[in-house]
């Protein structure tokens, strides 16, 4: 595909025109035009994440799904700018991270905090854990605190902090060791934290303790969620807007519930009707193939190699993100609308009613500013 | 269930199918009619330099022919132990003490020394593993891999093996089937790759399938495709099948019947539809409680199971699963209780449902031990008992 | 199915024992749980674990290398005979009950000399080993956690240095500075640098991905406290194994040194210097060369066994945590 394609996405301003238009400093983390690239050897590029705009608010849980590959981690990495993105930007209260200094950056991340997958792997096996869970305070000058503070932290995630004082993290389980990673990504007391697959390690058994506690903690701490998972019946429960992520790029957006019982994007009719559930046979439609790869992602529409409606209008034009319903976003030429799950899907949605986006798209093309193929885009 | 593909029935699987029925009628000594597979009381005990791990205790099952059994259970539940000691991976050694029979189709397996469990293997017996790249040699052609057996077992010329190769990999829904027998594992996808190993597993046409977590590495649309596939080709070969995994979401509507292990003990088997509608172990129930729905409205606050599965080396003493109990009484910490016909319990369970638990879930015994529980707040375990704890 | 079956029959014993080794991992995290109690209510096996017997090699060899570490230290104390005085009835002696291992070709006596001989090659090895591992470790933690540059600059010196045939290198040193126990020990250093950076470098980019090293930097720790705090305590154990073997190659190193007259001068006495100074004699006096050889080969050999073994065992330990 040209690299023109490729560059120009889904525009920030849309998003900015959210209905509710809530006042500016609700967003506590903005994207804009967020990309990501590797080399992959060979002179290629993996283009892990290739321009998300993305908002979220304060207070929220936004969840971040898609399969393996879709580039949602990398995403999330990016936010916490490890390793800083390709291109793009990422607001954080305000503050373009990407312009500042590695030192600024550093100052702010106290505010940002993380936690991993493997909880195993997420603590240094030759520590031990009071010393892991105060770490952060040492580094920020705090160490003074660290007998006061740990062990309140320890016990709100439900550990006991006489009984872990000597334990080196082999000694835990892995739902343990996520309360410990927990722990010390709260003790700081971060505005946001983001939850890269934090329990699909876990057992099931295990997990709702994990995700209960996590809903806990954001109560208690006044936290802002950016969930990042595979497993949507997880993000379902705990989110209260989710983003749908297909090969570096986000389909859908919207409210969670109505995400899941009516979803526009083709890709998430798949995602959500092939959930195995516990009421009984699947919901739908089982799709074909599997994601391609990254390194070198079809032109337009990137799920159109996958897609029951796809035409060559996909194939051409990169689908932009546009509000098909209120609070409701799809990047999708072919929206399906008014359709639960489990029904089948009426192809040729030609004139879908949206939100008229011409001028809007205008001022957020500018991330793409430099290419011409953005322009040509918006159908009339 | 759906077709993954449009691929048209093959003559391997027609072929497939009409050996069985033959076989079938011919109905040489068979010992109980229709059973494949029988596990009798088998154990595993590992003896390791802190103790002895007793990995599977006492597990016995049977496979009817064409039939679908899914084995769940959770990390630590002894199935993967179970099933590599079906598949007769694990054998008696120094460290590791084996009882107990394993039969397929008249043959002990677990009479038999690896030479004799290569002439199952392959032949009668196929197997699907979690991650395909340990099953497929990275440097050998797909093609060679499958032709290897069918000019093996099957005195098939080169040229014929090479036809059934592709013939085979489009019954398993791989596109452009003539391409893929040139390429090698690592240049196909995760998917693609499972899609591989099940054509060479049924490339001898087995009747007993192993599928050992057979969707646990891949992606949830690729998963749908995967069951769906194996299930479509067992109900068209009238293969057996033991599906082994952690989720019951994934064995919901694909299964005949389901054995729930818990602390290497079989705690619960019945029909799967049985199963879910009126599960008697508390351990299921709470298994089903605790998966996050896909339905109804966000921030549900999950009913949680306490604590996490024993340690092998110290099991609990009593129940296996009274320390995270909701229901447990004194009895359950002392008397551990047998594996019990639901068809005894006065509703009347269902045939070929059996449950271990003193208290049964859905009996006024269970709910007069929920509320002495909650009445005094914790279990007779001493686990703490909230309303909230499992959905009354 | 070829490969299906072929791992079934061959791994028959291979996977019973692995599989042990996964369940071990998996019990020996302590059945420790804070949230959630579990109960005291276990019930306990009869059944005895049976051990995996430890070979009588293993006691063997400590307990040679105890001996000559010990013997090594506390020379001075012992009842032996001045190392550097010669006894004149004892010019090539035998066994006696006075030199138990006889003397020499001056009539020194043997044992004496082979203890004291023991504290040169023991010094020579262990040091030189320090030196290297702490140069190497922080150069290569460095390489695997800045890569770019730092990691470009250090992988050519490391090569250059590969590259140079070391025994030049150790004479040429000694050919500048002269032969001194420093200047030894100076050079083997350098020798065992390039390989102790690539070993830390190699171990750091894997240490490097695993998420504690995320979160240390989501935090904002700093580069220097993630290297030293982070990452140095994972780096060390497997340093740590190879420094153990290295001592072993040094020990044999500065004999052959010695043996050519590179090493420790005289009169201090060393193993390589004393099976050179035997070897003139060697056949009608065997014993003057063949026992320093004997006690080097025997050390060196305990010391290889010993690093081998708790390398592996070391191993498994790591791939459970």
């Amino acid at each position: 595909m040209s690299s023109t394609t490729d560059m120009s996405t889904d525009t920030g301003s849309v998003l900015e025109k959210t209905r509710d238009d809530r006042s500016a400093d609700d967003v506590v983390l903005r994207l804009e035009d967020l990309v990501v690239e590797f080399p992959a050897g060979a002179g290629q590029v993996v283009h892990a994440v290739s321009g998300i705009n993305l908002e979220v608010r304060r207070g929220e849980t936004l969840g971040l799904v898609g399969e393996s590959g879709c580039g949602k981690s990398t995403t999330g990495r990016a936010i916490m700018q490890l390793p800083r993105p390709t291109g793009g930007s990422v607001h954080f209260d305000g503050r373009d991270l990407a312009a500042l200094s590695p030192e600024e950056v550093r100052k702010l991340r106290p505010k940002l905090q993380m936690i991993f997958q493997d909880p195993i792997s997420s603590l240094n096996p030759r520590r031990r854990i009071p010393d892991i869970v105060g770490d952060p305070l040492v580094v920020w000058g705090r160490g003074a605190d660290k007998d006061k503070v740990v062990p309140d932290v320890l016990r709100a995630v439900g550990l006991d902090p006489d009984q872990v004082a000597d334990r080196r993290p082999h000694q835990f389980s892995g739902g343990q060791c996520q309360r410990v990673s927990i722990a010390r990504a709260l003790v700081l007391e971060p505005e946001v934290l983001i939850c890269d697959e934090p329990v699909s390690a876990l057992d099931v058994s295990v997990q709702a303790q994990i995700l209960n506690l996590l809903e806990d903690m954001k109560a208690r701490y006044g936290l802002t969620l950016v969930f990042i998972a595979h497993d949507l019946g997880v993000v379902r429960n705990i989110s209260d807007r989710v983003a749908v992520m297909y090969l570096g790029r986000i389909c859908e957006l919207g409210p969670t519930e109505a995400l899941f019982d009516a979803p526009v994007h083709p890709y998430t009719r798949l995602l959500v009707s092939s959930i195995p559930s516990m009421e009984g046979a699947q919901r739908g439609e089982v799709g074909t193939g599997e994601m391609p790869s990254p390194v070198s992602p079809p032109s337009g529409c990137r799920f159109r190699t996958r897609c029951p409606l796809a035409t060559d209008r996909c194939a051409d034009e990169v689908p932009q993100m546009r509000e098909v319903a209120p609070g409701r976003f799809t990047a999708c030429h072919h929206p399906v609308l008014d359709t639960a799950v489990g029904e089948p899907i009426a192809p040729a949605v030609t004139a879908v009613p949206t939100t008229p986006l011409t001028a809007s798209n205008g001022a957020g093309s500018n991330g793409a500013g430099s290419n011409g193929a953005a322009s040509s885009r918006t159908e009339s | 269930m759906t077709r993954p593909t449009d691929t048209a029935p093959t003559t391997v699987a027609a072929e497939a199918a009409g050996r069985h029925r033959a076989a079938n009628a011919a109905g040489d000594a068979r010992p109980a009619k229709g059973d494949l597979l029988t596990v009798d009381d088998v154990h595993v005990r590992f003896h390791t330099r802190n103790g002895v791990v007793h990995a599977v205790e006492g597990v016995s099952l049977t496979l009817r022919e064409g039939e679908v059994l899914a084995v769940v259970g959770e990390s630590g539940s002894g199935k993967t132990v179970f099933t590599r000691r079906v598949m007769g991976l694990i054998s008696g050694s120094r460290e590791t003490d084996v009882e107990g029979t394993v039969t397929f189709d008249g043959i002990t397996l677990s009479d038999l020394d690896a030479k004799g469990l290569a002439g199952v293997w392959g032949k009668e017996i196929a197997l699907v593993l979690q991650d395909p790249m340990t099953s497929l040699n990275p440097v050998k052609r797909i093609g060679a891999q499958i032709t290897e057996t069918l000019v093996l077992h099957h005195k098939l010329s080169k040229q014929d093996a090479n036809a059934r190769a592709v013939e085979l990999l489009r019954s398993v829904g791989l596109s452009e089937p003539e391409r893929r027998v040139r390429q090698y594992p690592h240049e196909l996808s995760g998917g693609m790759r499972q899609r591989v190993t099940i054509a060479i597993a049924l490339s001898c046409s087995p009747r007993l399938l192993l599928a050992d977590e057979p969707t646990t590495a891949l992606d949830v649309t690729v998963q749908a495709q995967i069951l769906d596939l194996l299930g479509d080709l067992q109900s068209r070969l009238g293969m057996a099948m033991l599906l082994v995994t952690h989720d019951l979401r994934v064995v919901r509507s694909r299964s005949d019947r389901i054995a729930v292990m818990y602390a290497g003990r079989i705690v619960e088997t019945a029909p799967t539809k049985d199963l879910f509608d009126a599960p008697r172990m508390p351990y299921t129930e709470a298994l089903m409680n605790a998966v996050p729905p896909i339905t109804g409205p966000n921030h549900v606050r999950l009913a949680v199971i306490p604590g996490r599965p024993p340690n092998l080396l110290s099991p609990p003493s009593g129940c296996r699963f009274s320390p995270r109990c909701p229901y447990a009484q004194d009895r359950c910490l002392t008397e551990e209780p047998p594996l019990r016909p639901a068809s005894e319990l006065p509703g009347g369970g269902i045939e070929g449902h059996s449950y271990r638990c003193w208290y049964p879930v859905g009996t006024p015994e269970n709910a007069e031990a929920r509320r002495r529980n909650v009445e005094r707040g914790e279990t007779a375990a001493g686990t703490p008992v909230t309303g909230e704890m499992v959905p009354a | 199915m070829p490969d299906i079956r072929k791992t079934s029959t061959q791994s028959l014993e291979k996977v019973s024992a692995t599989d042990t080794d996964a369940l071990d991992s998996e019990v020996t995290s302590v059945d420790l749980d804070l949230v959630e109690p579990i109960t005291g209510n276990t019930a306990t096996e009869p059944v005895k674990a049976r051990r995996t017997r430890t070979p009588i090699g293993w006691y063997l060899a400590w307990f040679w290398i105890a001996a000559v570490v010990i013997s090594a230290i506390f020379a001075p104390l012992l009842p032996l005979w001045d190392p550097a005085v010669p006894d004149y009835n004892n010019v090539f002696g035998g066994i006696t009950p006075e030199h138990w291992l006889g003397g020499d070709t001056l009539g020194r006596d043997n044992l004496s000399r082979i203890i004291y001989g023991a504290r040169a090659s023991l010094l020579v090895g262990i040091c030189a080993v320090l030196l290297g591992a702490v140069v190497g470790g922080i150069l290569g933690m460095m390489a695997g956690y800045f890569r770019g540059r730092t990691e470009r600059v250090l992988s050519l010196v490391t090569d250059v240095v590969l590259a140079f045939p070391g025994l030049v290198l150790i004479i040429a040193i000694v050919a500048i500075l002269g032969a001194s126990l420093t200047n030894l020990i100076v050079g083997l250093a350098i020798l065992s640098v390039p390989t102790f950076i690539r070993l830390a470098r190699a171990t750091t980019l894997v240490v490097t991905q695993r998420e504690f090293v995320h979160a240390a930097r989501a935090y904002g720790a700093k580069p220097m406290r993630i290297i030293l705090r982070e990452i140095a305590p994972n780096v060390v154990m497997p340093i740590a194994a190879y420094g153990f073997i290295m001592v072993g190659v040094f020990i044999v190193v500065e004999g052959s040194l010695s043996f050519l007259g590179l090493g420790i001068p005289p009169p201090t006495p060393s193993w390589g210097g004393m099976i050179a100074g035997g070897r003139t004699q060697l056949i009608e006096y065997p014993h003057i060369s063949l026992i320093p050889a004997a006690v080097m080969f025997l050390t060196v050999l305990a010391i290889n066994y010993v690093g081998e073994r708790s390398r592996k065992l070391f191993e498994v330990r790591e791939s459970n945590l």
